[in-house]
């Protein structure tokens, strides 16, 4: 026998993870009592710009187990170290790497605000093309920031070193 | 940049001069750029952000096309003289609130500011009187041109402009018009109207607006997508939809004149003599009565005042800037009273002695 939907009798054939509670909890439900139930929880989230908030809540309770969407909220940037969690507590991404990072997760969001997954508008005058390189930058200050704080003065120095070889080459470039 | 005198004066924005200024009171474009190398803002250090602020300030001031351009430094600010900002719309509520190293440049004339460390590292606004849109974007390309000169901004090849919050992303643009919109309001057909513009991705907000009644009546329509379309088709979906707006407006107004010419005649000129005659008013009754002032200037129903002097009542009248205008720090209740003397001041001269005003 099918399960039966939550509120009403019609047969569940949605399978909502709900994350915002304590524990993750398992809703079944019809399709009418899904679609309702998904647009309240975009009603809550922050008015006016209802996007980013509700359409990632919507698009991951729709498309992951718990335990993919755990594992993916673990995910963390390699260059600033926002994990996915971070991310998606916030709505606010941590790095220009991130685009790259979480390029898979993303997509489906951008398409879901935008309607559309590519810029056709203004480039940059001097530097168009793509700055991702740069991005080591952050990485490698972040890691002396982080041997600054064990002490670890010779890594540090290193460090500092390489980041001003970086900078150096890309004031050359 | 001394903030008392900006107080006495009024933004380029709010002449009230422009085509179709009677009903469309601003329009702005606002650019959100990051650096290249620096982590978006809310994962910057404090280091990173006095070192993103030095960079992109000095690039600004520095600039010899950008003459007439004043920096002001966030964090050393007063509380009153943040929120005068935010009431001057020359900063956002997020810029005054955050915490840490950030700053705004401003030009003299009010026409455009750059915040640096908002949600993203640059935030360029332009803004002008009336629906003037294209002159706003040549405005804005090219001081964005100007400080990509000297940085290098974080672009993606596909994505293009990348942006701390992913609604961004693309060309980093908002488009918007602030529209005066009384008669809509009256009539009970601002919802219906708003739920079709909804429909085509174009988001409404309410001036300063939290709540859902905006105040003024003043509305802001702006573009929900960045990605995907041109700059120009971004400014072109804006600027298509207001002439429909401004027809809705003027048919609603021509309905209340129609229904009751007596009645509407009556409406503004209470609201007009309360704001000359009251000892004591709160902020949301003078943005109220000031909304019907308006629309009765701009119907001839009322010819004692100019529409420059009530949009810059609309600005002067909120709490930061009666506190800077007055020199001191007021409480609630002082502040209704010297609402009430500003006000008084500001029209009263202008209808006893027509011709021969006096401070
Ligand atoms: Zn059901
Ligand atoms: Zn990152």
């Amino acid at each position: 026998m099918p399960m039966k939907c939550l509120n009403c009798e019609k047969p569940a054939t949605f399978h909502i993870t709900e994350l915002t509670g304590e524990q993750p909890q398992e809703l079944h439900l019809c399709e009418e009592c899904a679609r309702s139930y998904l647009m309240q929880a975009e009603d809550k989230s922050d008015a006016g710009a209802p996007t980013l908030a509700g359409v990632l809540a919507q698009q991951l309770k729709l498309g992951q187990t718990a335990q993919e969407l755990a594992k993916l909220d673990q995910r963390a940037c390699p260059v600033c170290g926002i994990t996915f969690y971070e991310f998606r507590q916030q709505g606010r991404l941590g790095c220009p790497h991130d685009y790259v990072s979480f390029e898979k997760e993303l997509e489906p969001l951008l398409v879901n605000i935008h309607g559309d997954h590519a810029h056709v508008g203004k480039r940059p005058k001097r530097v168009a093309q793509s700055t991702d390189r740069r991005t080591e930058l952050i990485r490698l200050r972040r890691e002396m920031e982080k041997a600054v704080a064990k002490e670890d003065y010779e890594r540090a120095s290193q460090l500092r070193d390489q980041i001003r070889a970086f900078e150096e080459k890309e004031e050359g470039h | 940049m001394n903030l008392d005198e900006l107080a006495e004066r009024c933004g380029e924005w709010l002449k009230g001069s422009g085509p179709e200024s009677d009903i469309v009171m601003s329009s702005r474009i606002r650019l959100a750029r990051n650096l290249a190398d620096y982590p978006f803002i809310r994962r910057c250090t404090e280091q990173d952000r006095a070192k993103i602020l030095r960079t992109l300030r000095d690039r600004i001031l520095n600039s010899q096309e950008l003459p007439n351009v004043s920096y002001v430094d966030v964090a050393a600010l007063a509380p009153v003289d943040r929120q005068f900002l935010v009431e001057r719309q020359l900063i956002s509520r997020e810029l005054s609130e955050s915490e840490g190293s950030r700053g705004v440049l401003i030009d003299a004339e009010e026409k455009f500011s750059v915040m640096i460390n908002e949600e993203d590292h640059v935030r360029i606004q332009v803004m002008s009187s009336g629906l003037a849109l294209q002159s706003a974007w040549e405005q804005i390309n090219r001081i964005d041109d100007l400080i990509e000169q000297k940085v290098t901004y974080a672009f993606h090849e596909r994505l293009g402009y990348l942006t701390a919050c992913p609604t961004n992303v693309g060309t980093g643009m908002r488009v918007s018009v602030m529209l005066h919109l009384p008669a809509l309001v009256i009539t009970k057909q601002i919802d219906k109207v708003f739920r079709s513009l909804q429909k085509i991705s174009l988001a409404v907000r309410g001036l300063y607006g939290e709540g859902s009644q905006a105040m003024g009546d003043f509305y802001q329509i702006s573009n929900q997508i960045t990605l995907g379309r041109r700059e120009d088709e971004l400014i072109r979906q804006v600027s298509e939809v207001v002439p429909v707006m401004i027809d809705y407006e003027r048919r609603a107004r021509e309905f209340l004149i129609k229904q009751s010419q007596k009645d509407l005649h009556d409406r503004v000129s209470r609201a007009y003599g309360i704001l000359c005659t009251a000892q004591t008013i709160s902020s949301e009754e003078t943005m109220m009565l000031l909304s019907s002032v308006r629309m009765g200037v701009n119907l001839g129903l009322i010819e004692d005042v100019a529409i420059p002097t009530i949009n810059q009542l609309f600005i002067h009248t909120q709490p930061a800037h009666l506190q800077k205008i007055r020199g001191m720090e007021l409480d609630t209740a002082d502040r209704n009273v010297e609402r009430a003397h500003y006000l008084q001041r500001q029209l009263r001269p202008r209808k006893a002695d027509d011709g021969t005003e006096k401070n």
